[in-house]
């Protein structure tokens, strides 16, 4: 805990030097921005902001990892279905995110399902590549257990299969977090009119790089709280049968 | 625990296998059983016999239908609940051993009192435990104990004993036999050691060399548990018989 608070301590340093020697509108200092970051909440304005892209984060999020572990779990343990589906995954996967945006603004038009969309469609295959590895290596011999006690199916989901996944599962939702928000600030700042990355693109405009500091340091801050707070608990949690030794 | 026979327990098993092979890694057909055809009475317990690698456990998957890719017929019996204890334990490591034996319950015994099972077997005070806290001794008992609290119409166990030591493996056997004597249960039992299966079986069954085939079938006199050495004498003389017979 405390290297990591010296090496954050370090980091705020270096910037307030480096803002001092340089004496910029560019750069601004830790201080303007702490004061800025008060301001914005004060006025409502930031947490507004946050609360909208949360929102599209946490609504992607799931439909990209609901849908990407139903696709990974199918492709994992049926051979045709993955020889089928494998040159799609690829496609998808190499689809660079701006062209997944464009398009999905362009069909659907400049809307909220849009914007959702196109995120969930580019997390997607990457939960689907993880999934479907995490599917390979279900054990059989837990399956043919299964099969011999005539467990029900959601009995055998959710005690034998989704415990095996939970690693799986938790790998891609720690990679998937970070890409997710990640493209909502560019849905964001391509077509909407609210949110951190629409405040980050007129920002942008006007130079106003407190703006754009306070706000980026905010939402990686709101990340960390939701990765330490939500992410690593409910992996403990998941991981409680292993932590005993023999 | 029931105690009273199942309905539907006059059937005996019945299981004809003409031919199984799978393919091996490199393609090649491997014929694993030829031409063995096997019959047990309701409530009585069978034991398979034969070198290891003679396609044992193939041959019990197949009586438990859960491989269903060989050509001949089975008829299991009862309404076809299992009891399967496999070679290794089979516990899921991430629920203790209470859940994993609850799991396997079919809807309407869930909420089943588990105490006497769990005492017979010795199992009372480890029930909250994870399986990677276990002894392999006593990971074998908490697979039994799920076997059996199925209440099953039909229990195959499959080299359940291997790899324990001797006095563990004893206790074991002296619990699985009077657990089938109280249920009646129809149990076939894969095994390569001979003193054992004279112990536990009502009927052997020795098995050939891949291809797999029964060689010789065998009633051994009641009681089970208690055969005297004259019995066993000759069918150990038997055995020995048959390993030196070419075939």
């Amino acid at each position: 805990m405390w290297p990591r608070i010296f090496s954050l301590a370090a980091l705020i340093a270096v910037w307030a030097l480096a803002a001092a020697l340089a004496q910029s509108r560019l750069l601004p200092g830790p201080f303007v921005i702490g004061a800025e970051i008060l301001a914005e909440i004060r006025s409502g304005e930031l947490p507004f902001q946050m609360a909208c892209t949360l929102g599209r984060v946490i609504v992607s999020f799931a439909i990209a990892m609901l849908l990407g572990t139903a696709a990974g779990y199918v492709m994992g343990r049926s051979k045709a279905v993955d020889r089928f589906a494998d040159p799609w995954l690829v496609v998808l996967i190499n689809m660079p995110a701006l062209v997944i945006i464009i398009f999905a603004y362009i069909w659907v038009g400049l809307n909220e399902t849009a914007a959702i969309l196109a995120v969930a469609v580019n997390k997607l295959p990457n939960v689907t590549a993880v999934m479907r590895e995490g599917a390979r290596a279900l054990d059989p011999e837990l399956d043919e257990m299964a099969e011999a006690f005539q467990l029900a199916w959601f009995a055998r989901m959710r005690h034998v299969v989704m415990p095996q996944l939970a690693p799986y599962l938790a790998a891609s939702s720690r990679s998937g977090l970070s890409i997710v928000w990640k493209i909502v600030l560019v849905v964001e700042l391509i077509g909407r009119p609210n949110g951190v990355g629409f405040v980050l693109g007129s920002a942008f405009s006007l130079f106003d790089m407190a703006r754009i500091l306070s706000y980026a340091i905010s939402f990686i801050v709101l990340m960390l709280v939701i990765e330490s707070l939500l992410v690593q608990p409910l992996e403990r949690r998941a991981n409680r049968w292993r932590r005993r030794p023999a | 625990m029931n105690d009273a026979p199942i309905a539907g327990d006059a059937v005996p098993l019945e299981l004809r296998i003409d031919a199984k092979s799978y393919r091996s890694a490199d393609g090649t057909p491997v014929e694993v059983v030829r031409g063995l055809e096997l019959r047990l009475d309701a409530g009585s317990f069978g034991a398979l016999i034969g070198p290891s690698g003679c396609g044992k456990t193939t041959i019990l998957r197949i009586a438990a239908g859960l491989d269903k890719d060989f050509q001949g017929r089975l008829n299991t019996p009862g309404s076809g609940r299992l009891g399967f204890v496999f070679q290794e334990p089979r516990l899921l490591p991430w629920r203790t051993v209470e859940e994993n034996i609850r799991l396997a319950l079919p809807a309407h015994l869930s909420g089943v009192d588990l105490t006497d099972l769990v005492e017979i077997l010795g199992l009372g005070s480890h029930l909250a435990r994870y399986p990677g806290e276990l002894s392999l001794g006593l990971a074998r008992r908490a697979a039994i104990a799920r076997a059996f609290a199925v209440r099953p119409d039909f229990l195959l166990l499959d080299e359940p004993f291997v790899s324990l030591d001797e006095a563990v493996a004893a206790r074991l056997r002296d619990e699985l036999l009077a657990l089938t004597t109280r249920t009646k249960v129809t149990t076939l039992f894969v095994t390569h050691h001979l003193e054992e299966a004279i112990q536990l079986a009502d009927r052997l069954f020795f098995l050939s060399d891949r291809p797999a085939r029964i060689v010789l079938e065998k009633t051994l006199p009641p009681p089970r548990g208690g055969r005297s050495q004259e019995v066993a004498a000759s069918i150990r003389a038997e055995a020995r018989a048959l390993a030196a017979r070419p075939l």
